[in-house]
């Protein structure tokens, strides 16, 4: 049954992926000044969006672990993984932000990339939680998990720098399609329809991959623990 | 000592947060005072990336005024990851972390007074460094000087706290020395960025930052790190 039901699950992600591809790819109409090059905003924006969303789930996770982890370890414990798999998750979303701009840029403004506000602190929000993951390989022991969370509290400062940075400067990146202004927001109907299939496309199979590596890194946790049950019964 | 530390902090009993800073202060500018360890090392080591960049590039005098403010910034960077290694390691020896987990005002004031002696340290660094580098560049700023004096010791706070505080929480991990620039270029990349803006605009005089906004922003960067580096400490101190 439970099986069945992730079975289901996965098909069911697939298949909204597909749609968002082909609502993208074919149903939204070309537009007008950039091409077919624009296409990519329906990949480029909903993993920006969504990156946001799994550092704030590793940010309230990592918020927890700093609550429980003297009193309660076992649910820090728990708190820990959804941290780190917000983590890995965000970074993903992050790094396909971070492919699809310039290939997005080099036609449009004739570079790969320009080091304003938007893109800098885009690239410092992923070398951030780049070195979150790097410290959890590195430090070792029972204190990690602490320390991993006082870093991923540095890193949810960068995020509304980072969703400010085109609202405050005048920068190179385009200004905001949504909550920008008057001028702000999608006129198309096709185009918003894309749009909004592809973030929930994305946002589905985030989520889908979330839950699957929380629950391999409990699996991994459990393991570990009566790994040292073990060595210390055997004393 | 069996009440733990920040249980003590509360008690009327305890010293004053500002005697305890001053107190630790005292004895880290003691033992630096002592060895002059950092001091010493970090001036060489500034003053070698100093003259590898000045030799690297051959500058002119417009191009030096454009790349000086770069090179003098990622010349301190560098100098005081070395020295902010340091910071803690020195102790490790004889379990003196462990004592200082135990005295009574938490974390915040021993990590506190840290900074302020590392601060110390680099600036006399940046003192005895800037002469040297303005005649190796050649330099004659066409801005408004006195504002370095306000743009350096900000920038330099940014990093040295967020140093500091690295420093603390790579202190367990395997082969620190290579964890801490790794965690911290990436939080300082904001600071960095505005401190060579703005150290460039004086220099060249361009008049591209009327508004003072990169001088503001670093200061505002100052004070969001220097809070949540203080209010983090005691977890990152005792964390085991």
């Amino acid at each position: 049954m439970k099986k069945f039901a992730i079975f289901l699950s996965v098909a069911g992600v697939m298949a909204l992926m597909a749609w968002g591809f082909y609502q993208a790819m074919y149903v939204a109409p070309t537009e007008s000044t950039m091409g077919d090059i624009q296409r990519i905003f329906y990949y480029h924006v909903p993993n920006a969006i969504l990156c946001y969303l799994f550092f704030t789930i590793n940010f309230v996770a990592s918020f927890f672990v700093l609550i429980w982890h003297r009193n309660r370890p076992t649910m820090a414990l728990k708190a820990d993984a959804w941290a780190l798999s917000g983590a890995e998750v965000g970074v993903v979303f992050c790094s396909v932000v971070l492919v699809t701009g310039p290939i997005w840029g080099r036609p449009v403004w004739g570079i790969w990339w320009t080091w304003d506000a938007r893109l800098t602190s885009t690239l410092v929000l992923w070398l951030i939680y780049v070195s979150y993951l790097l410290i959890r390989r590195f430090a070792a022991g029972g204190g990690m998990q602490a320390i991993a969370a006082v870093l991923a509290v540095f890193g949810a400062v960068d995020m509304p720098i980072n969703y400010l940075a085109n609202r405050i400067w005048r920068t190179q990146h385009p200004s905001p399609v949504f909550f920008g202004g008057e001028d702000s927001g999608i006129k198309d109907p096709h185009m918003l329809a894309a749009f909004g299939w592809n973030v929930l496309a994305w946002a589905a199979w985030g989520i889908a991959v979330l839950c699957f590596r929380v629950y391999v890194q409990r699996r991994q946790q459990i393991l570990d623990q009566s790994e040292a049950e073990a060595a210390l019964n055997n004393f | 000592m069996t009440t733990e530390p920040s249980n003590m902090a509360s008690q009327s009993s305890a010293p004053a947060w500002t005697s305890l800073v001053l107190t630790h202060l005292r004895k880290d500018l003691r033992i630096e005072w002592r060895s002059r360890d950092a001091i010493n090392a970090m001036l060489f080591f500034a003053l070698l990336v100093v003259v590898l960049f000045s030799l690297a590039f051959d500058p002119s005098a417009d191009t030096s005024r454009e790349i000086a403010s770069g090179v003098l910034c990622v010349a301190t960077l560098f100098a005081s990851v070395s020295a902010l290694n340091q910071a803690w390691a020195r102790e490790l020896r004889h379990q003196v972390l462990d004592a200082l987990r135990m005295t009574p005002g938490g974390g915040a004031a021993m990590f506190f007074a840290k900074v302020l002696a590392n601060f110390f340290y680099v600036t006399i660094v940046q003192a005895v460094l800037g002469p040297v580098f303005f005649i190796f560049y050649n330099l004659r700023p066409l801005g408004d000087a006195s504002l370095l004096l306000l743009v350096v010791p900000l920038g330099t706070w940014a990093l040295v706290v967020n140093g500091t505080f690295f420093a603390a929480l790579s202190i367990r991990s395997r082969n620190r020395e290579l964890l801490l620039p790794l965690i911290l270029f990436p939080i300082f990349l904001p600071a960095l960025l505005a401190m060579v803006l703005s150290v460039k605009t004086i220099l060249t005089g361009d008049g591209s930052d009327p508004s003072f906004l990169w001088i503001k922003m670093l200061g505002g960067y100052d004070i969001i790190f220097t809070t949540i580096c203080l209010l983090l400490f005691d977890v990152v101190l005792q964390a085991e």
